[in-house]
């Protein structure tokens, strides 16, 4: 039997298996279905042809650290017990350093400063601490599955129908505003409580400060508060090295805050 | 913690709330580590099959099947670490290719049906053999594996030499790529400073072939001794040799890495320094940089190039390839883990705590560590991985 040439039949299949195969993983790669469960890393120009392009601003000079903002989230999206969607940190710039804690996220606020660092304090403020919703964010690159994307009003989301849970997004996270949710073991962060604003609410963390320090709106309505604000241009944002381009505002932020 | 070695001018260890977790722990550890074994040992094997380097031909077919075993554990860690593991097909249907993970599913998978067919091509004419040989339900395995082709002649032979020879070669760039790319998955991740450089690459790859090459000479003196059948010295050179210096190369680009952003002394270095010193100090600077980097040199230099022979020679290789199997397990970690210590609040560092019992603890990672090589000696049950008789089939061994 000469089996060292193949019938033509045989060829001929393996040769369109192998077309099949390239065709269809072309087609996987490139195809429909990545484009079939959300919006790619897009970013600007998408949220500019939205109708609204929301803004955070945060006034860092108004936040007393109630804690108020931490306990609204918890209770809006049941965050697990240790782990924050937002939270709220104290600084305190001494000559030799500087002290920073966030007990339990501050839930409780904050008790008394210790002692030891209670003297000859330069500067103390709290700062509260979110999702920073980038324009260029790299949670969104990185998700090896289009689990996490941009929404065109500005919206930085998870799918939870479709986050893996690889924890990629957690650590390209500059700002640790991810963790993998231990009770639905998915991808979780603060959302801007999407889920109240496409109702016309406020953000669960707004509506309570007593302060008025934690402002969010539409960039595209001239007339709101965080449009002046804006355009006033005496915002700062956290970790501008990153370049990843946040729409959360800090007004009166320290330099010694990360 | 005491404020004395915190960066960012700290007086109290402060990490970020969300930080207090490592998210990426010993699954994420041997994930890179399993990879590299493969990619190491293909690379080892294609010392013969492609650039016809005879000391190796003892060994070429046993480090493709060891680069085998290991491959089909290598997703494993990454399975077990996902939270939604029963989604992982989306990273084939839906890839998002802007991230560096997406095509993992694809470059891996492709890799092990390339070393897959390899295999096939270089033992098809065993398989063919013991279809003939054969009879009952062991017959249609064979059969099966033979695709029905029960002939082979010397045209076959020299068909199937070429084309094991084309599969090694596009393999060595292929497995460069498989564990390059793991290095990219670190690299490219700016909010970690101890990841973000653009060597992490190369520094992964030449780890990879460091480990590779190391953990066959610690299986190749094992098997040997274990079938009493004697020790090719002239391999036994050859691999110390190879295995010097391609550790020669890993540790300079190590040691380049860590000098560069010492030189340097950029943004990274204010919360790397206090992580070596401080958390990373022992399992680095002493561990990986130190006595498993020093020790090997020493050991593996003297090896290659004093006149040592025989034993003594195989107990120094023995030695160093033990000492560097580890080093790089031990290099998995610090990048891995040591680089998620550093809390994002750039003003503490977190505690990590190893656990033994749990899904991604300890015990599980052993596990999957051993189960290449149980797959390695079911599938040396079936087909002839080494020549020569083995001894420790024989009723009576000399040595026992």
């Amino acid at each position: 039997m000469e089996n060292s040439k193949m019938p033509d039949s045989r060829r001929e299949f393996l040769v369109r298996l192998l077309e099949g195969t390239a065709t269809a993983t072309v087609l996987m790669v490139f195809g429909p279905g990545v484009m079939a469960h959300g919006p790619e890393t897009g970013g600007t120009e998408r949220a500019d042809d939205a109708d609204h392009k929301y803004a955070y601003i945060i006034d860092v000079g108004k936040c007393i650290g109630c804690g108020n903002c931490v306990r609204a989230c918890k209770r809006e999206n049941s965050v697990p017990t240790d782990y924050f969607r937002t939270w709220v940190e104290r600084y305190v710039v001494r000559e030799e350093g500087v002290y920073v804690d966030s007990p339990k996220g501050a839930i409780e606020g904050f008790e008394q400063l210790n002692k030891r660092f209670r003297d000859n304090i330069k500067l103390s403020r709290t700062v509260p601490k979110m999702c920073n919703h980038c324009h260029n964010p790299p949670c969104v690159q990185v998700c090896p599955v289009g689990a996490t994307f941009k929404s065109p009003e500005g919206f930085v989301l998870v799918d939870r129908d479709y986050c893996m849970a690889c924890g990629y997004c957690v650590q390209a996270c500059p700002y640790a505003a991810r963790f993998i949710n231990p009770v639905e073991h998915k991808s979780d962060k603060c959302t801007w409580c999407y889920h109240r604003v496409k109702k016309g609410l406020l953000p669960a963390c707004v509506t309570v400060c007593p302060q008025k320090a934690r402002l969010f709106g539409d960039l595209n309505d001239i007339d709101s508060e965080v449009s002046k604000l804006f355009e006033a241009d005496q915002w700062m944002v956290l970790k501008p090295e990153m370049h990843t381009d946040p729409t959360c505002f800090y007004i009166g932020l320290p330099r010694e805050v990360v | 913690m005491e404020a004395i070695g915190l960066p960012g001018g700290a007086l109290v260890n402060y990490i970020f709330p969300n930080n207090a977790h490592v998210t990426w722990s010993i699954m994420i550890v041997i994930y890179p580590y399993i990879t590299g074994l493969v990619a190491g040992a293909f690379v080892l094997s294609s010392m013969y099959h492609v650039f016809g380097v005879k000391e190796f031909k003892p060994i070429a077919n046993f480090a493709l099947v060891a680069a085998f075993s290991f491959g089909l554990f290598a997703a494993m860690p990454l399975l077990v670490h996902l939270g939604q593991p029963q989604r992982a097909y989306q990273i084939y249907t839906t890839p998002h290719t802007t991230s560096a993970m997406s095509i993992f599913g694809y470059v891996y998978s492709s890799y092990l049906v390339l070393l897959m067919i390899e295999i096939w091509v270089i033992y098809r004419k065993v398989f063919i053999e013991k279809a003939n040989e054969t009879v009952g339900n062991m017959a249609i395995f064979w059969k099966i594996l033979c695709l029905g082709i029960t002939t082979y002649n010397p045209e076959s032979a020299h068909f199937d030499k070429k084309l094991a020879k084309f599969l090694a070669g596009i393999g060595i760039p292929w497995a460069c790529l498989l564990h390059g790319y793991v290095g990219f998955v670190f690299g490219s991740v700016k909010a970690v400073a101890w990841w973000a450089t653009a060597l992490q690459p190369f520094i992964f790859l030449s780890s990879a072939i460091v480990s590779g090459i190391a953990m066959m000479f610690l299986m190749y003196s094992f098997i040997m001794w274990r079938r009493g059948q004697g020790y090719d010295y002239a391999l036994i050179k050859k691999f110390i040799i190879t295995l010097w210096m391609a550790f020669i190369l890993d540790y300079a680009l190590e040691v380049l890495e860590i000098a560069f952003v010492g030189y340097e002394q950029g943004a990274h270095w204010a919360v790397i320094k206090p992580l070596l010193m401080g958390p990373l100090y022992n399992s680095y600077v002493l561990g990986q940089m130190g006595i498993l980097s020093l020790g090997p040199l020493l050991v593996l230099g003297i090896a290659s190039l004093l006149d040592i022979k025989d034993k003594a020679l195989l107990y120094l290789g023995n030695l160093g390839s033990l000492m560097l199997v580890f080093q790089v397990l031990v290099m998995r970690f610090n990048v891995v883990v040591g680089g998620q210590l550093i809390s994002k609040s750039e003003r503490g560092f977190v505690d990590y705590e190893f656990e033994f019992f749990a899904k991604e603890g300890l015990l599980t990672a052993g596990i999957i560590m051993v189960a290449p090589f149980v797959t390695y000696y079911i599938i040396s049950r079936f087909i002839p991985i080494f020549e020569g008789k083995s001894m420790d089939t024989e009723p009576k061994r000399a040595s026992m």
